[in-house]
């Protein structure tokens, strides 16, 4: 027995000794995504997939410019040198495409790997036809109708109606490489030995494990060649698991830690890095029923909420306070009439003012339909239950539905029918990147399910007007400026309740260098390097 | 013999088919669907459609499951709903992995909980017995995730000694055992208090019998006392060991998912949330195979080591 435990102690000590040498200029993330996402182009897993595998092995034609963090990403030229709407009909736009450019087979870039792309994606009888890439991404690209080569570096896309929000689709669409699709002619084996013409090739593919990236030193941009000479990505869904793994020195950089070890982490070093991005989180409700088809009892419950209690004591200074679609300093927050401030009283009085006394007359039961955890969902058990309380303080009365994720997003889906007759609102956090995700799906009449989802539903003349105003106004500022007015009304009006924007937050030891965090959903990180 | 391994492998298809269809059953009573998972929320009703008749969802659910046996019958587990990788292939690695740690955990439990278990027996009463009494309970009542949390504490976070989480398989065999090492400790906690528990009261039993004091009044060594009463003990801590070996192998979805160990119940876990249902099938079936060939195995040993039991 004693030789047993003398082994047993001896066989401990030289594992422990046995160190974990990390590789020199290696970044190791852990993500929140409970599996690698798809890497074979048109990837899943939400806007994580993007962040990560998307827009790191492969490129759209246009760029979002992730380098700044005091202003939103613009627009920038990817592996399309410029674009523009034609002036005689402007339901065609001309991409001209950038040369030199090769994919990490060795094959070059050029108009046919475009066509072949969109095919993919648009063409159910192309032989390169991916359903699955296609499901997760062509809502995106709804208004990509047909595309039209023109010469080897020139493409002509035409949309079904006029809109500006083309190059706002465009991103979305990531070109894969035509010669590597050839060798394989299958996607799941295409997805195993990718091949994009992004800053960072595929090194290590182990499914459900890990996704190892290297540099790719032949990169078209020098500016965005990468510092780090690889970039290891481990799907790490449970939060105390990202936060052990970055503690014990196994990762550099974790994806959203928990809340309540934020304030620990600094004191022992690490870099918290936040920013505002168009991220929100609120209630969607459902406006042809019973409480909250009262433009007095929304108005009411958003003046309950205490937005400021919910991000400084529960949420540790990882959101913001949000009292519409979009964030102060958003360009398309506007001048709302509403402020939404923490104020109890002055909810009382609307409601009040609108025939509730609170004790013999109140707003009918609600019920809302929330989630126990989730991508995006921040902390939705303690954050419903203190919304719970602040809207019963003022008189509305709401029961908590808690679901598994999955299922509510599946709900989600089915909009206030059916399974959901008895509910009121549905708990579900949303991006704001573009016209479309903002406003356009939510806000407009012809957005009503099974076209798109807004599910409310939310139909409003002046919106609808707006809107298509929007679409057809190519200047952005002016477009902007629109869309300011569209956010005024949707405050004015109330469809949610607005509660807070997450400040997404990420931890990082203090050898990772050069991360700049974008107002974005995305990270460059061509830019970030790791110190000895 | 023979014609009992043989009778005992026929009874194991209806039990493979029963749980194949209560796990197929329970996935599709469960609310949520495999879809929700795999595509956006924002997902056309023609795109969501086009899925499910891709993944053969639109057909009624005994077509669904008839169709699954066929091909499992031939071999073909299916293809994963996520990653539309073949099944057998992500069985195949989990499957690994799991094996390592039950073995290396089972090695740990069997061998630390029979000493105890022993040691507790034969010192039955005394301070010695009290203290392994003790650990044997300590080790049944702790909940394993939770010990698991706190090893990550201690040995991660804290000393920064061994790994947190997954399975590296950068660092060679060193860094792979290094990976192994807390999953190891956590998962064998309870299965050692079982053996400790079981292995004491058998000790017990047979030291309490006449023949162990006729052994004592002819004057025989204690050794040789010890070595009777550890072969007569011996057939029921066998069938606790199998059936231990056989929760190692599938119960360790709290501990897998704890230290993110890319085992069956990893995998189970991650099906299970995502709705994968052919890997959530695929994995239970073979997990329910491995329990029904292990419960066998230890039928047969016990009847090697006591004839008796093959008479009754």
């Amino acid at each position: 027995m004693t030789r047993f435990i003398g082994f047993l102690v001896v066989a401990a000590v030289s594992l422990a000794l046995a160190g974990s040498a990390s590789a020199e200029g290696t970044l190791r993330i852990g993500m929140t995504a409970a599996d690698i996402p798809y890497t074979g182009g048109q990837t899943d897993n939400g806007f994580e997939g993007f962040r990560f595998v998307g827009y790191q092995i492969y490129e759209p034609l246009i760029n979002w410019d992730l380098s700044r963090s005091d202003k939103l990403p613009s627009l920038v030229p990817g592996l399309a040198e410029s674009w523009e709407v034609s002036k005689s009909d402007p339901r065609k736009w001309i991409f001209k495409l950038r040369k030199n450019v090769k994919f990490h087979d060795g094959s070059a870039f050029n108009a046919d790997a475009v066509l072949f792309t969109f095919d993919s994606i648009k063409n159910k009888q192309a032989a390169q036809f991916d359903q699955y890439g296609s499901a997760q991404i062509s809502w995106r690209l709804s208004a990509l109708k047909a595309m039209k080569k023109l010469d080897d570096y020139t493409i002509e896309l035409e949309t079904p109606t006029v809109t500006s929000f083309v190059p706002y689709q465009i991103v979305y669409m990531v070109i894969v490489s035509p010669a590597q699709w050839n060798k394989v002619k299958d996607w799941r084996k295409f997805a195993e030995q990718p091949s994009g013409t992004g800053p960072f090739k595929v090194a290590r593919f182990v499914p459900r494990e890990r996704l190892e990236l290297e540099a790719n030193k032949g990169y078209w941009d020098p500016k965005r060649t990468p510092k780090v000479d690889k970039v290891v990505l481990l799907p790490m869904p449970e939060p105390t698991t990202r936060l052990a793994a970055l503690r014990s020195g196994q990762v550099d950089w974790i994806e959203v830690p928990p809340p309540d070890s934020i304030a620990q982490l600094k004191g022992s070093g690490f870099q918290i890095v936040t920013n505002k991005y168009p991220h929100n989180w609120g209630h969607i409700l459902r406006l042809d029923k019973e409480p909250w088809n009262n433009k007095a009892v929304r108005k009411a419950a958003n003046y309950a909420i205490d937005r400021v209690g919910i991000c400084k004591n529960l949420l540790n200074d990882t959101c913001v306070p949000g009292t519409g679609v979009a964030y102060k300093g958003h360009p398309w927050f506007g001048n709302p009439k509403e402020t939404y401030d923490y104020d109890p009283a002055k909810a009382k009085e609307i409601l009040k003012a609108a025939g509730f006394d609170g004790i013999s007359k109140r707003p009918a039961r609600a019920v809302a339909l929330i989630s126990t955890s989730g991508s995006g969902q921040m902390l939705p058990l303690a954050m419903n239950e203190l919304i719970q309380k602040n809207l019963k303080d003022v008189g509305i009365d709401v029961d908590l539905q808690p679901i598994e994720w999955n299922s509510l997003t599946q709900r989600f889906r089915i909009g206030f029918t059916g399974e959901n007759a008895g509910v009121n609102a549905l708990n579900i956090s949303f991006n704001f990147l573009e016209p479309f995700s903002g406003f356009g799906r939510f806000f407009h009449s012809k957005s009503v399910p099974p076209t798109s989802v807004n599910i409310m539903p939310f139909v409003n003349p002046e919106s609808d007007r707006l809107l298509d105003e929007a679409e057809k106004t190519f200047d952005l500022a002016k477009q902007d400026a629109i869309l300011a007015k569209v956010h005024e009304l949707v405050v004015d009006e109330a469809p949610w309740i607005f509660v807070v924007h997450d400040l997404n937050p990420r931890a990082m030891t203090s050898k990772v260098k050069g991360f700049v965090p974008p107002q974005s959903w995305f990270v460059d990180l061509t830019q970030v390097s790791v110190a000895r | 013999m023979w014609r009992y391994v043989g009778r005992r492998l026929l009874l194991a298809i209806p039990t493979l088919l029963g749980a194949s269809i209560i796990v197929f059953a329970m996935v599709h009573l469960a609310p949520g669907d495999p879809i929700a998972a795999i595509l956006p929320v924002d997902a056309s009703k023609e795109q969501i459609e086009d899925t499910k008749r891709a993944y053969g969802f639109d057909k009624p659910l005994p077509v669904q499951y008839l169709k699954w046996l066929g091909r499992v019958v031939q071999g073909d587990l299916g293809k994963s709903i996520a990653t539309r990788r073949a099944v057998i292939l992500d069985v195949r690695d989990s499957l690994a992995n799991s094996l390592m740690l039950a073995v290396s955990s089972s090695l740990l439990a069997f061998g630390a909980g029979i000493a105890l278990g022993l040691l507790a027996a034969f010192t039955q009463g005394r301070a010695l017995d009290k203290m392994a009494s003790a650990i044997a309970v300590i080790g049944v009542s702790v909940p394993h995730y939770w010990a698991g949390i706190i090893l990550i504490i201690i040995f991660s976070v804290q000393l920064n000694w061994l790994p947190a989480m997954g399975a590296s398989s950068d660092g060679g065999l060193v860094g792979y055992l290094r990976h192994m090492a807390l999953p190891t400790i956590a998962l064998a906690l309870i299965p050692l208090g079982v053996i400790a528990r079981v292995t004491r009261s058998a000790a017990l039993d047979i030291l309490n019998q006449e023949f162990v004091l006729a052994l004592r009044a002819k004057g025989l060594a204690h050794r040789r006392v010890f070595a009777h009463v550890v072969k007569n003990a011996a057939p029921q801590i066998i069938t606790v060991l199998g059936l231990q070996f056989g929760f190692q192998l599938g119960g360790s979805v709290l501990v897998e998912a704890v230290f993110s160990w890319p085992g069956t119940g990893y995998l189970l876990n991650l099906a299970i949330f995502q709705r994968d249902m052919p890997v959530l099938q695929g994995v239970i079936l073979v997990l329910a195979t491995f329990f029904v060939l292990l419960n066998l195995l230890v039928d047969v040993l016990q009847t090697y080591i006591d004839p008796r039991i093959a008479r009754h």
